[in-house]
């Protein structure tokens, strides 16, 4: 879900560059018009969008952002008009209620059909009538640890309070997702809007501060893979390729349950090639481009015709791309909670990060 | 054309960069750290840096910048006068020692720290392979310094370098002549006269330290939150511009204060200029 910091410039002056050259693109491209897109950094093979530019004659502007906090104010001011963004659930939620999201016309994405119908079904808890968003990947958060670091079996977040563990321990510098680890231990539901609850949670993370190691979002990847530490959160996706990195490392949703999360293409209101966006989107949803962006990414795929396409069996029956639905049972996905809550949820973040 | 006109046609394109690019922003952030998010006044968003985490972010900033100003002066100062003293011209030894590191990119360097600092990073490879006790500084106060120090040095070394080559070698003649040991020349002539450049030095490494928010999350971990943390949060995480605008403005204030206080003991008016 979110990758490389620095990943962000390097995305801005590719997308600058190609600005630059629509002027002095290819009659055909000219006629096709361009569509501009927004996404998580690195989460997508940059080999399908010279592929969607070649048979569609579109051309793409590529932009890159960290987090939903991030990317939103961008869109709600309109500063660019972005074709194509893909925030994750609640985010979408938040820009439906705002009113910033177009509908899309589905009689332009008939590859609809190839996205699994639990999916559309989850999606249906932040996008009710399935009307402006086409998931794209999802993932679990959980614990990656390292088996020769970590002599017990790790089953809970308890673990992660563990004086043993003592800077070796890296957590998510995201306010929901550190919260929500924290609730999630204490029992709480991960959307709740009750301050006491908010508080408590913030205390135990005040008490887990002098373990941890560091507060990253991106980096837990490599650090994890460089042994430097023994546990980090970090999202589904990312598990798969650390272990084809580092070989000791394992995944796990801890058994009081987590946080499951859908990012999806959305369209918002302001776009100027909606129909190129939804050509876009329909490409995206294609078995065989659905592959290749989860072979490049490992984030697990909504996309069941391209599972079916993964050509290693361990992979396409791992149960970290590919939870069983027992195990997602005892997830939650984040809903918006409304500006109010947010900024409870916001300054009792600031106070653990303080502390 | 008058004189006058044409000295303020010269000046335009500066002007209307000044005005674009300076004032124009200053304004806006004026704005908004006196208005609240429907567009009324408020002293609010001013008095958010009462909160006990604020402060706590604000005099850490202070002290780890006042540290690493500190052991900047300290370092820079003997180096520039030993590169004052070398026989041959050193300006092309300082390009090649200090400003050509300057060309990569300010956030490689400081990401190149982490890889060194870490657990696991080079520099603790080198030391257990030499039965060397390990360095666990990653990530703690002490990182955050010495990513300060190392960003900021060149800052101080420059001015200072540049004030003392100025310096009359018959000035230092004739005191050591009229019978001044070295301490007395130095004390009485050299550092006197030098004192522009050390300002100079000490303002460019102070106001970037206290303003960071890049070291202190790449070294510190994003454990330690120092007062420029803090406005980023508000701007990018907390999405609150109001906020994030009003703690700027704070931390102008002790900008200015503190050069307000370099500008006392900068009697000639030449610091600040490079």
């Amino acid at each position: 879900m979110k990758k490389r910091n620095l990943l962000i410039l390097a995305g801005v002056i590719p997308a600058m560059l190609l600005t630059g050259c629509g002027g002095g693109g290819s009659e055909k491209t000219a006629d096709a018009g361009q569509v501009i897109v927004y996404n998580w950094g690195e989460y997508l093979d940059p080999e399908t969008l010279d592929m969607f530019t070649e048979e569609t004659g579109i051309e793409v502007v590529y932009e890159e952002f960290e987090t939903n906090e991030i990317m939103y104010p961008k869109i709600e001011t309109g500063a660019v008009a972005y074709d194509v963004v893909c925030p994750s659930d609640y985010m979408i939620q938040k820009m439906i209620q705002n009113d910033l999201l177009a509908e899309i016309n589905f009689d332009n994405v008939p590859n609809i059909k190839n996205i699994g119908e639990e999916y559309m079904k989850s999606s249906r808890e932040f996008d009710p009538e399935n009307k402006y968003s086409v998931p794209y990947c999802w993932g679990t958060v959980g614990i990656l640890y390292n088996k020769t670091m970590v002599d017990e079996p790790v089953t809970s977040w308890d673990i992660l309070w563990d004086e043993k563990y003592k800077d070796n321990i890296l957590m998510q510098d995201s306010v929901r997702d550190a919260l929500g680890i924290a609730l999630k231990r204490l029992g709480y539901s991960l959307n709740t809007t009750s301050e006491d609850e908010i508080a408590e949670a913030a205390d135990t993370l005040i008490e887990q501060k002098p373990l941890v190691q560091a507060y990253v979002i991106d980096q837990v990847r490599d650090k994890m893979i460089g042994d430097e530490a023994a546990l980090g959160v970090i999202y589904s996706g990312e598990a798969i390729y650390t272990q084809r990195e580092n070989e000791n490392l394992e995944y796990v949703i801890p058994e009081e349950g987590s946080n499951i999360w859908i990012d999806s293409w959305v369209i918002p209101k302001n776009a100027k090639n909606k129909e190129n966006a939804e050509a876009f989107i329909n490409f995206m949803c294609e078995p065989e481009i659905a592959l290749m962006n989860f072979d490049y990414i490992t984030y697990s795929t909504p996309n069941t015709a391209a599972r079916e396409l993964i050509e290693d069996e361990d992979i396409r029956n791992s149960t970290i791309a590919f939870p069983p639905a027992s195990e997602l049972e005892r997830c939650e996905t984040f809903q918006y909670l409304g500006d109010e809550v947010d900024n409870i949820y916001n300054e009792y973040w600031n106070k653990v990060k303080s502390s | 054309m008058t004189k006058g006109k044409s000295k303020w046609l010269l000046s335009g394109p500066f002007l209307v960069w000044t005005a674009a690019f300076i004032i124009i922003p200053l304004a806006i952030i004026v704005y908004y750290g006196l208005t609240t998010a429907e567009g009324s006044f408020t002293l609010a968003n001013i008095a958010e840096i009462g909160r006990p985490e604020n402060i706590k972010a604000l005099l850490l900033a202070l002290l780890l910048s006042l540290v690493s100003t500190v052991i900047c002066l300290l370092m820079a100062y003997p180096l520039a006068m030993t590169l004052c003293s070398l026989k041959f011209n050193a300006n092309g030894l300082i390009v090649m020692i200090f400003i050509v590191p300057m060309w990569m990119n300010f956030l490689l360097r400081t990401l190149a720290w982490q890889t060194l600092l870490e657990k696991t990073g080079v520099i603790n490879m080198i030391l257990e392979a030499l039965h060397l006790p390990t360095l666990n500084i990653i990530n703690t106060p002490y990182a955050i310094v010495l990513g300060m120090v190392y960003n900021f040095l060149p800052f101080m070394l420059l001015p200072i370098y540049n004030s003392l080559i100025k310096i009359d070698k018959n000035v230092v003649n004739a005191a050591r002549d009229l019978g001044a040991n070295s301490f007395q020349t130095f004390w009485h002539i050299t550092f006197p006269l030098s004192l522009p450049g050390v300002i100079s030095g000490i303002t460019m490494v102070f106001v970037p330290s206290l303003t960071t928010f890049v070291i202190s999350d790449l070294l510190g971990g994003a454990k330690i939150l120092l007062i420029g943390n803090v406005i980023e949060q508000k701007f990018k995480q907390g999405n609150n511009w109001n906020v994030g605008s009003g703690l700027s403005l704070v931390l102008m204030v002790f900008i200015l204060i503190s050069m307000a206080i370099m500008h006392k003991y900068d009697k000639d008016g030449e610091g600040v200029t490079l």
